[in-house]
């Protein structure tokens, strides 16, 4: 089975000459549909670099990216909008919800933009909140929502148009522990259940568990993919 | 989405006010500056435009209504004998002085036309009739200027350069550039009104025959009489217009208050819906990171522009209608006709528009990499 996302090789320099930082080195990375993949390291490591490339967000220096089978390193600055429409879906740490939408329209939102409107975007946006067991905060703004029921709405925004991949920077970064618990359980479940390609970005120890896959990032490099039991004895011993 | 774009714009409703603020300014300046120029060029000329004449035979080089000078009457037999003239009247335009029942003067311009003509007479008669004008020493005065000639009732008996004139008419709303009051009496009268010499008119109303174009018609009796000049009433009109509202620099002021009005507009436009894009630059990040195209959030931000130029434009347009009604009544007569409301919505479409593409161009520099900082 071809990886939903291939890395291979990837650099990206910020900056030239005497200023210039290495932010990733000879990154290689396989992400498959069906599982769900930690990127996790210290702060400036190149996590969120590597995420923003993998989602067509930033370019890369060099090297090779493809999703879905499509190389995408080479395309048009105007061209990866409609790659990140049609195979991404994003979930932040800051939620980014529309403040003046309500949950369901910050939902409709996504919808319109691959073009479903009207009352076939309502439809399936509140299918997708009810989905997420949000059935009672369709219409509430974000201000009236809770940081959990936030990102969970941001998770069905995500969602909106079936995006093959799911990228998600510090999801639970801003959310406590029960509500970090359900959004990692949410983010499993798309993984395993609907059999989407998960990239989550943490610092947070407590989402290790929901893990098929933790790579570690630093100084620009990637390690070996490793599993979640193989992560703790690994952290063991060098601790 | 048109939801994103209304809500975001009433989201800050202080600023949706101060954005609304500086449209509606910049529409009730420029409305009631264009209207004031209108208003203008339309006072300058209304004499010209309704006197229902297609020629004008003036004295050499007068460039405007009010400097046309004497000349010989013997010139409307000259006129009358061209072929494809059908009708021809002596005319007179000049300034006399109206002495009020309180013994002060005020200055007024006499007119005095053939009452037996449709060329020339008053028009928007209220009260009285053109034929009265035909007995002596009779005069049709506006109501609007009644007051300011101490007129106050039909059949009141007042002086003009000392010759005895009774009011038996009045006109509603012909008011004039100068300030001057138009008074309207029959040729003969004004002959004595304005201390012209018999034998002289000061100008000489053609109307072209069925069929002669009055162009043509121009070109035949500017070659056949002298010393005098031939111009349509068109052409007249606009000579008249040019001078008052360009040469005397009135009508410079008022276009530059009206461009003044708009470059403010821009400018309040502009900073607010800037501030509000900045306001919303993340979320503008966040959709450009979901895949949204450059153009669909420039919709977001034009439709923004376009909603606050309709309101704007509405309220500002309801403001400028009051001040028209009210000039009615004053002494700057205001007008606001369709075309008028119609090309102001566009250029307030436009000037939000415009004012919108500096945000516009704020946006396309977003990295949508923001996004991922916290």
């Amino acid at each position: 089975m071809h990886p939903m996302i291939e890395v291979r090789d990837l650099t990206k320099t910020y900056a030239e000459g005497v200023a210039a930082a290495r932010a990733l080195d000879g990154v290689n990375l396989d992400v498959h549909a069906g599982e769900v993949t930690l990127l996790m390291g210290p702060s400036g490591s190149g996590k969120t670099t590597l995420i923003s490339i993998m989602g067509c967000i930033l370019r890369a220096s060099s090297g090779s990216v493809r999703i879905a089978g499509r190389e995408v390193s080479h395309l048009k600055e105007r061209e990866l909008p409609r790659v990140r429409l049609r195979h991404i879906g994003f979930v932040f740490q800051g939620f980014n919800l529309f403040p003046t939408l309500t949950a369901i329209e910050n939902v409709e939102l996504a919808f319109d933009l691959k073009g479903i409107r009207g009352r076939e975007a309502h439809r399936r946006a509140g299918d997708l909140l009810d989905e997420f067991g949000l059935s009672e905060k369709r219409d509430a703004f974000p201000a009236d929502l809770s940081g959990g029921q936030k990102q969970r709405v941001a998770i069905a925004r995500a969602l909106a148009g079936d995006p093959q991949i799911v990228l998600a920077d510090e999801p639970t970064a801003a959310l406590d522990r029960a509500s970090g618990a359900l959004v990692m359980e949410t983010l499993r479940r798309l993984a395993l259940e609907k059999d989407r390609a998960v990239v989550i970005v943490t610092h947070d120890g407590r989402t290790l568990e929901y893990a098929d896959k933790l790579v570690r990032i630093e100084d620009g490099r990637a390690g070996e993919p490793v599993t979640h039991d193989q992560w703790q004895v690994h952290e063991g011993v060098t601790k | 989405m048109a939801s994103l774009a209304v809500r975001n714009l009433l989201h800050d409703k202080v600023r949706l006010a101060v954005t609304l603020t500086g449209i509606i300014f910049a529409v009730v300046l420029v409305a009631v500056q264009t209207g004031l120029f209108l208003g203008f060029t339309t006072t300058t000329s209304n004499v010209i435009d309704n006197s229902r004449a297609d020629l004008w035979v003036v004295s050499k080089g007068a460039q405007y209504i009010e400097v046309g000078m004497p000349y010989s009457e013997k010139k409307l037999y000259h006129t009358l004998a061209v072929p494809g003239v059908a009708e021809a009247e002596k005319y007179i335009v000049r300034f006399s002085q109206w002495k009020k029942p309180d013994g002060s003067n005020a200055s007024c311009e006499v007119i005095g036309f053939d009452p037996d003509s449709d060329m020339g007479g008053p028009w928007q008669l209220s009260e009285g009739d053109v034929h009265s004008l035909k007995l002596p020493d009779t005069v049709i005065v506006d109501r609007f200027y009644a007051r300011k000639l101490g007129v106050t009732h039909l059949g009141q008996t007042v002086e003009i350069r000392d010759v005895r004139a009774r009011v038996v008419g009045f006109t509603e709303g012909i008011r004039t550039f100068t300030t001057s009051p138009l008074v309207f009496t029959s040729y003969k009268n004004a002959q004595r009104y304005s201390g012209m010499d018999t034998g002289q008119t000061v100008y000489i109303l053609v109307k072209a025959a069925a069929g002669v174009a009055p162009e043509q018609l121009r070109r035949v009796l500017a070659a056949r009489l002298t010393d005098v000049d031939v111009w349509t009433t068109r052409e007249f009109s606009n000579m008249t217009t040019h001078y008052w509202m360009f040469s005397t620099g009135a009508g410079i002021t008022v276009i530059m208050a009206a461009v003044l009005g708009l470059l403010v507009g821009v400018v309040v436009v502009a900073q607010t819906i800037y501030a509000a894009t900045i306001d919303h630059i993340r979320e503008f990040g966040t959709l450009k990171a979901m895949g949204a195209t450059n153009g669909y959030i420039y919709r977001i931000i034009l439709r923004q522009a376009a909603i606050s130029a309709a309101i704007g434009y509405g309220a500002g347009i309801a403001i400028a209608s009051m001040a028209a009604a009210s000039s009615a009544h004053g002494g700057a007569n205001i007008l606001l006709p369709i075309p008028v409301r119609a090309g102001l919505f566009g250029l307030t479409l436009l000037m939000c528009v415009g004012a919108a593409m500096v945000s516009i161009n704020k946006v396309t520099k977003i990295d949508p990499a923001m996004v991922f900082k916290g």
